[in-house]
């Protein structure tokens, strides 16, 4: 299995153990990532001035994945979404698609909507599937309770999503609960983590960290799971400073989901990046050497 | 006598030149970090810094980084073979031309007791040299003008650095071709340099030289007998051969004389040699006085930036330190493009016409901003969109062969940008995120909060509907927005709306207050009916437009399937471009 790799704009520089525990797990499930440089940013953060321009963005990236013939991997929830939209438009829309085609052919591209944009979580999922990665299983965690965070556009608006089931999904939980991790019920589980307005109203985007955060743990959680760049960030960065202003009472560390299957499938912590989490979660190896000791 | 009148007078000016440039790295500053420094402080935090520097450890990153990316460019390199082997042509051509032979009698001279411009090496080295130099220039015009790259932009400054350098080239050669040609010049340097020959053995002299040496003999032509030439060869060897190899070893100027060989008398007596001379020096010391001012500034400031880089980092340097950096940066950058070409958001240039939008463009304006250039609101606003369009992903500062820190520039000048007042809507997007993560600059305390100001200036009053008790016209006024929507890719659905309240219950955003009506006022299904009935002023006043995540609980919760985050975009689109034409049409009076 081969995709071309979408990096988003943040990751390489605000979240480097993304890349690096994504990189780590495709490569134990002998996945191969290509990496084209000329890809750009999704769009998606243009939306709310220019469509036009998101839509460009978007469909400049979906070319240049064409042009690998490859479907595209992205990690992350709003680049998920808009290049899912995007490329509906591109495929429906003859209008736009002429368009649009006009504009990139100036560089020597065009779509003609011949791959898929694929989430992280889909891939595991659906082209590699919960049995291959069961029996890859070497570490199994245990006595571990992860408040699975699905975040927005993996699931909404389901038309565009098309992973789960929007109100009740599954998938995510049993990715989690493959690693031998318990995904527990939590409220608020399906809510925004707050991060599209953090930078412009962070108090509204704090007090909706903040129930996040207090319905996990009030849940029992020991550590939230997410699958998209712009989530993490919110749970690990702007958590740091959530902590520091409303107090350390609320705090609950989140792990990628990346870091947890690959700690299971026996990937070091190092390489994993583990350390580099701004609100530490290198005490999630003690939930692997459990077993490892009862055993012996 | 006029030559080194007007070297002296172009040395000048490019002594001044220097001097001016040099001054405004420590006169004037981006960001408000360093503002209140003195000039003078500033100089001397830099000797301070300089001297701590080459005095520590950090001196061996600076040979590193003047080895790697000073001397081979190995970051340009691995971008672009093309461009690397370009610039190596160039560079290398022209320096090494500058040391042997512009500078010979300094350089050569001193070096080399046998040095003379006709003889080998460095007759052929001169040619060499030039040839790599004219190699280096037809790659970059085929780059610029023939491969047209997408998003590189070419500037009169790079149009002008080319013209210089391909005229002292050519120039050059030209000489070269007519000297070899010219038979005033044999005979100029026949009189000066034979001794004790008499007329027969001149004649024999001139046989051999036109034979051998390519001039062209307005009397004399071949061919001639072995005799004749045997005696020329033995009075040459006694006069002229220590001073000059043969001129074939002098590959380009002796291709060029052959060329022009048949027009060579008519030439030489139109002392065009005498013409080419002039215009070949006078072309290289019109670029010498240019210089501080032009592109090929950067010899010495892209090195001093690649260096003061490596050494540099922000919380650790000196404040004053930095802002002198920052202004170096500017001159250091020599419009290579390269960070335009790999900008994540560069392609948005193609739909939003704004040049600003690309890095390498950035830079003219912010050079103007500093300069404290006479700018109008909406150039001001325009450099600013530019400015704040950016994913702050960093990938300019990694690829930029002269080790700018191009992102702590942005975040500086956006400092600067929003003291001026002008409202940015980019800032209203998660493009903010990063503004977020890495803290709020400090402002002074009257300058507005640019998120209110962005906000504020949407709202056709100037102030958000919070309030309830207004009173609004029954009968709206028909502007044609409400037809736009039935057209609208994002908002067509929006006539489905039939009145549940569905989505404000969906919302997290509403749900998150108490009083929600009072925290963002309308509400996701007021702004809903609000639509259907047209009453647009009361749209364009919501707050909640401005506080949806985006999360699509509305949409995917809706009964029937209107595409409410995609209709509050559209929305929003709307208001932002309702806002800007206001701003212009505002300003028409200036």
């Amino acid at each position: 299995m081969k995709f071309v790799m979408m990096r988003c704009c943040t990751t390489p520089i605000v979240l480097p153990e993304y890349e690096w525990s994504t990189n780590a797990v495709m490569e134990k499930l002998g996945i191969e990532l290509i990496d084209v440089a000329e890809l750009g940013c999704c769009g998606y953060p243009l939306r709310n001035i220019s469509f036009r321009a998101h839509i460009l963005a978007s469909a400049r990236n979906l070319a240049l994945t064409e042009k690998e013939n490859l479907d595209l991997l992205t990690v992350c929830n709003c680049c998920y979404g808009t290049l899912r939209y995007v490329d509906n438009l591109m495929k429906n829309d003859a209008s736009i698609r002429k368009e649009v085609n006009t504009t990139l052919e100036k560089e020597g591209l065009r779509y003609e909507g011949d791959i898929q944009a694929k989430h992280i979580l889909q891939v595991l999922y659906d082209d590699v599937g919960i049995e291959t990665i069961r029996d890859m299983i070497v570490k199994p965690f245990d006595g571990l309770r992860i408040a699975t965070h699905y975040g927005c556009r993996i699931l909404r608006p389901s038309k565009v999503a098309q992973f789960d089931k929007p109100h009740f999904p599954t998938k995510f939980d049993e990715l989690v609960e493959v690693t031998g991790a318990q995904s527990i019920e939590w409220p608020k589980k399906l809510e925004c983590c707050g991060s599209p307005l953090w930078g412009i109203n962070n108090e509204l985007s704090l007090d909706l960290t903040e129930h996040k955060l207090k319905g996990a743990k009030e849940s029992g959680a020991d550590y939230l799971c997410v699958a998209c760049s712009y989530c993490q960030i919110q749970f690990d960065r702007v958590q740091r400073i959530l902590l520091i202003e409303r107090g350390p009472g609320l705090k609950l560390p989140s792990v990628l989901y990346p870091q947890l299957l690959g700690l299971s499938l026996g990937i070091d912590g190092e390489t994993l990046g583990l350390r580099m989490n701004k609100v530490s979660i290198t005490d999630i190896e003690f939930f692997l050497y459990h077993r490892a000791a009862t055993e012996a | 006598m006029f030559f080194t009148v007007s070297l002296y007078i172009s040395l000048a000016i490019f002594g001044l030149g220097l001097l001016y440039k040099v001054s405004t790295w420590f006169r004037y500053t981006v960001g408000v970090e360093a503002r209140d420094v003195p000039p003078a402080q500033r100089v001397l935090a830099f000797a301070r810094g300089l001297t701590l520097t080459l005095f520590s450890p950090r001196i061996l990153s600076l040979l590193k980084v003047f080895v790697l990316d000073v001397l081979l460019q190995v970051k340009v390199q691995q971008q672009d073979f093309l461009k690397w082997a370009m610039h190596m042509c160039i560079y290398y051509g022209f320096l090494l031309l500058l040391l042997m032979h512009g500078l010979d009698k300094i350089v050569s001279s001193a070096l080399f007791s046998n040095y003379y411009p006709t003889v080998n090496p460095f007759l052929f080295l001169r040619n060499l040299f030039g040839i790599l130099i004219i190699v280096g220039i037809s790659i970059a015009i085929y780059r610029r003008f023939i491969l047209r790259v997408a998003r590189l932009r070419t500037s009169p400054m790079d149009v002008y650095a080319i013209a210089i350098l391909a005229v002292i080239m050519i120039s050059g050669f030209l000489l070269e071709s007519t000297k070899i040609t010219s038979y005033t010049k044999f005979q100029e340097m026949v009189e000066e340099y034979t001794i004790q020959a008499n007329e027969e053995e001149l004649r024999t002299l001139e046989a051999y030289w036109v034979a051998k040496y390519g001039v062209v003999s307005p009397e004399v032509n071949g061919p001639f007998d072995a005799e004749t030439l045997e005696a020329g060869q033995e009075a040459h060897e006694m006069s002229c051969v220590e001073c000059h190899s043969r001129p074939q070893w002098g590959f380009a100027g002796y291709t060029l004389s052959r060329i022009t060989k048949p027009a060579a008398v008519l030439l030489d007596r139109a002392n065009i040699h005498t013409i080419l001379w002039y215009l070949h020096f006078l072309a290289c010391f019109l670029g010498l006085a240019y210089l501080p001012f032009s592109k090929m500034f950067h010899i010495f400031t892209t090195p001093l930036s690649l260096m003061a880089n490596a050494v540099m980092e922000k919380g650790k340097s000196d404040p004053a330190n930095i802002a002198t950096r920052q202004l170096l940066e500017l001159d250091a950058c020599m419009n290579c493009g390269t960070c335009s070409m790999q900008c994540r958001v560069g392609v948005v240039f193609e739909a939003i016409h704004n040049v600003n939008i690309l890095p390498s463009e950035k830079i003219p304006s912010i050079k103007a901003l500093v300069a404290g250039k006479e700018l109008s609101a909406n150039e001001i606003r325009i450099i600013q969109e530019g400015l704040f369009l950016c994913t702050n992903c960093y990938r300019c500062t990694v690829v930029c062969p002269a080790g700018i820190n191009l992102q702590e520039l942005w975040f500086n000048v956006r400092q600067n940008l929003s003291e001026r007042g002008q409202p940015e809507f980019y800032i209203l997007s998660p493009l903010s995120v990063y503004r977020g993560i890495v803290g709020e600059p400090s402002y002074e305390p009257d300058y507005p909060d640019p998120i209110e100001l962005a906000i504020e200036t949407v709202y056709p009053d100037g102030v958000p509907l919070k309030m309830l008790d207004r009173t609004l016209p029954l009968i709206p006024s028909d502007d044609g927005l409400t037809s736009k929507l039935f057209t609208s890719l994002q908002a067509k659905t929006f006539s489905y709306c039939f009145r549940c309240v569905t989505c404000t219950n969906a919302c997290p955003v509403v749900r998150n207050y108490s009083n929600p009506s009072e925290a963002v006022g309308l509400l996701p299904h007021q702004i809903m009916h609000a639509a259907g009935m047209g009453l647009w002023d009361l749209i364009f006043s919501s707050r909640m437009l401005w506080d949806c995540l985006g999360c699509y609980q509305c949409q995917e919760h809706c009964p029937q399937d209107v595409q409410i985050v995609d209709v509050f975009y559209k929305f929003k689109n709307m208001a932002i471009e309702r806002a800007r034409e206001k701003l212009l049409n505002e300003k028409t009076g200036d």
